[in-house]
């Protein structure tokens, strides 16, 4: 389906929107880090591979739906919309800033290209799933995704499309759990027991992939981190126009990815870097070589 | 008389009839909001989404975003209390195309007690920026709104009473939001209501003029948007305003007209309405007699302020 090649671009495009996530939130002085950094990968392969948008005409009415329902991850969105080109790149800054389109959470009153407005968790699925019901009764031929956190998934809203998606046979919508084990406080747990943070998983001792398929959606469960999984899970999940099960991808990610400091701490679910720190992120997300 | 919740489920299948792109949604209530009647009627329209408040309000927002006028169908303390972060977010702050038809209003909600009574739901929707707040006064002018509505594009809350009640307009009635009516002529003090509640003061003034007492009454059906001067002009010859809801006095219709009378024309104002208090299960009349609501109690209690007030 891909070729490796095409992995590499990605993967460079995926450090870009890194280095982005954790520069724009220094330099605006509060945002979150983790989240959009576990979601990077997923996001990067929705807008550049997967999905059928258009970034000069964010209204075309077929294209795919994007919604980020953990909408603190905001930035990673906006990151990997500008550089697919739905705004300019050096828009970024304005982030956070005031009068700007690029809000704390996103705000589709503001920003073209984003579906809905999000922020209070636990929210988007709802509306994806009215994006899908609404698109089967036209015939209209896209598919919605939508992304929700672990740690949002805790919200009970959640769990009411969860149970109430897979009676509408709504295989045109696709949800995507980023999964990155961490919340922005969570219950205690002893450093490195999981390895993948410091802190219990949202869903300890859950078999999250037995409820999810037990309420009737065809779970999936991948490394969010590599593309070779991501993508094809992606195409899959696509039935524009067919009925049957929604798809679950359960995407299994590791928060803060990519910079070693971030990478599995809970504290740096929304945390600003100093310079030095920085400076060993823009080395280790290996800046000067794909950009200027 | 015609209960408002059966004017919602025959006004919705009969307008469903011309506009295909109403849509139903319902947190499993059909059978007491009425909306059953337009399930039968067009029962492919027609979506069941369990008893899910929050994610109804959710996927009505999807569907409306792709051209359906989705019409919510639950209990008001649903909407306004469990529903209102959805509510909030996803539907006033997009100024989705949303409707929210808010059954079970106030304390007449056929003997459920406190838990189904809202008695703030118009302070709590009035306060989200956007949002247009109706309450119907009776069965003509609850279709007219609902026919208003359906075309507006924006979100709308619509408050719908369990029981039947007296009708003040006709068959003839125009619905224009912002429009405040007369529904009683006086001279000594002015009476100013909103959603049923105005039919009992409009009884509350035959009661008075009895007494020598004559009280006009002002009906106020659209809470938000509100024209300002209308009911600034209607005020201007009383010296005595008397604000009656099925409500609480806290920040619904007594606070907005005291809102507007201190801010461009001071004069008194009382407010009655729900103390700071709740409701409980009994029947209509106990309610409407105890909470100080019947024509019979609001008549009495404007004499007593009007005594204080001199």
């Amino acid at each position: 389906m891909t070729d490796s090649a095409d992995f590499s671009e990605l993967a460079s495009l995926a450090r870009q929107g890194r280095w982005h996530v954790i520069q724009t939130v220094s330099a605006s002085g509060a945002g979150h880090v983790g989240g959009p950094m576990s979601a990077m990968d997923l996001l990067i392969a929705l807008f550049f591979r997967v999905m059928a948008i258009r970034p000069d005409e964010p209204k075309w009415p077929d294209r795919d739906r994007f919604i980020l329902s953990k909408g603190h991850s905001a930035i990673g969105l906006y990151t990997a919309m500008a550089l697919r080109g739905f705004f300019p790149v050096e828009e970024l800054k304005t982030f956070d800033k005031g009068n700007s389109r690029l809000q704390g959470h996103p705000d589709m009153t503001k920003l073209p290209g984003l579906e809905t407005s999000t922020g209070s968790l636990g929210m988007g699925l709802s509306v994806g799933l009215g994006f899908a019901i609404a698109a089967q009764r036209k015939g209209l031929n896209f598919q919605t995704f939508v992304m929700i956190g672990d740690g949002e998934l805790q919200e009970g809203m959640i769990w009411e499309a969860l149970h109430v998606a897979p009676r509408y046979q709504v295989a045109n919508l696709t949800a995507i759990l980023d999964s990155n084990g961490l919340q922005q406080f969570g219950w205690f747990h002893e450093a490195g027991a999981t390895g993948r943070g410091d802190r219990r998983d949202p869903w300890f001792g859950v078999d999250l992939p037995a409820v999810l398929r037990g309420l009737g959606w065809n779970l999936v469960e991948i490394n969010g981190h590599d593309f070779g999984e991501i993508i094809p899970a992606l195409q899959a999940s696509k039935s524009p126009g067919r009925i049957g099960k929604p798809t679950m991808i359960l995407a299994h990610t590791i928060k803060g990815k990519g910079v070693s400091f971030t990478e599995g701490k809970f504290e740096w679910h929304s945390k600003v870097a100093a310079s030095n720190e920085l400076e060993i992120a823009r080395r280790e997300l290996q800046i000067e070589e794909v950009t200027k | 008389m015609k209960a408002l919740r059966d004017v919602f489920g025959d006004t919705l299948s009969e307008l469903a009839q011309q506009n295909p792109s109403i849509v139903v949604l319902d947190a499993d209530l059909a059978n007491s909001t009425k909306a059953d009647k337009f399930a039968q009627a067009h029962p492919d329209r027609f979506l069941e989404m369990g008893i899910a408040e929050q994610n109804m309000v959710g996927t009505a927002v999807g569907m409306a975003a792709l051209g359906f006028v989705p019409w919510l169908s639950s209990f008001t303390v649903f909407f306004t209390h469990r529903a209102a972060d959805p509510v909030r977010m996803l539907v006033a702050q997009t100024h989705a195309n949303v409707k929210i038809g808010a059954a079970y209003s106030g304390l007449l909600t056929g003997y459920t007690g406190k838990t189904h009574q809202d008695v703030e739901d118009l302070a709590i929707m009035r306060a989200m920026p956007g949002m247009t707040v109706l309450a119907p006064a009776d069965e003509f002018e609850c279709a007219e709104m609902i026919r208003w509505a359906t075309d507006y594009v924006g979100p709308v809350y619509l408050r719908l009473a369990r029981d039947p009640n007296a009708a003040v307009f006709g068959p003839d009635y125009v619905f224009q939001p912002g429009a405040v009516h007369q529904l009683h002529e006086g001279s000594d003090l002015l009476m100013i209501s909103t959603g049923t509640q105005s039919s009992r003061c409009v009884e509350a003034a035959r009661e008075l003029k009895k007494e020598g007492i004559s009280a006009a009454v002002l009906h106020v059906p659209s809470i938000k948007p509100l024209r300002q001067e209308d009911l600034l002009s209607a005020c201007e010859k009383f010296d005595l305003v008397f604000t009656v809801e099925e409500h609480s006095r806290l920040g619904g219709l007594g606070g907005l007209v005291t809102e507007i009378l201190s801010e461009h024309s001071p004069r008194r104002v009382v407010r009655l309405g729900l103390q700071d208090e709740w409701g409980e299960s009994a029947p209509n009349d106990f309610l409407l007699d105890k909470y100080r609501l019947s024509a019979q109690r609001v008549a009495e209690q404007i004499v007593s302020r009007r005594k204080q007030a001199r």
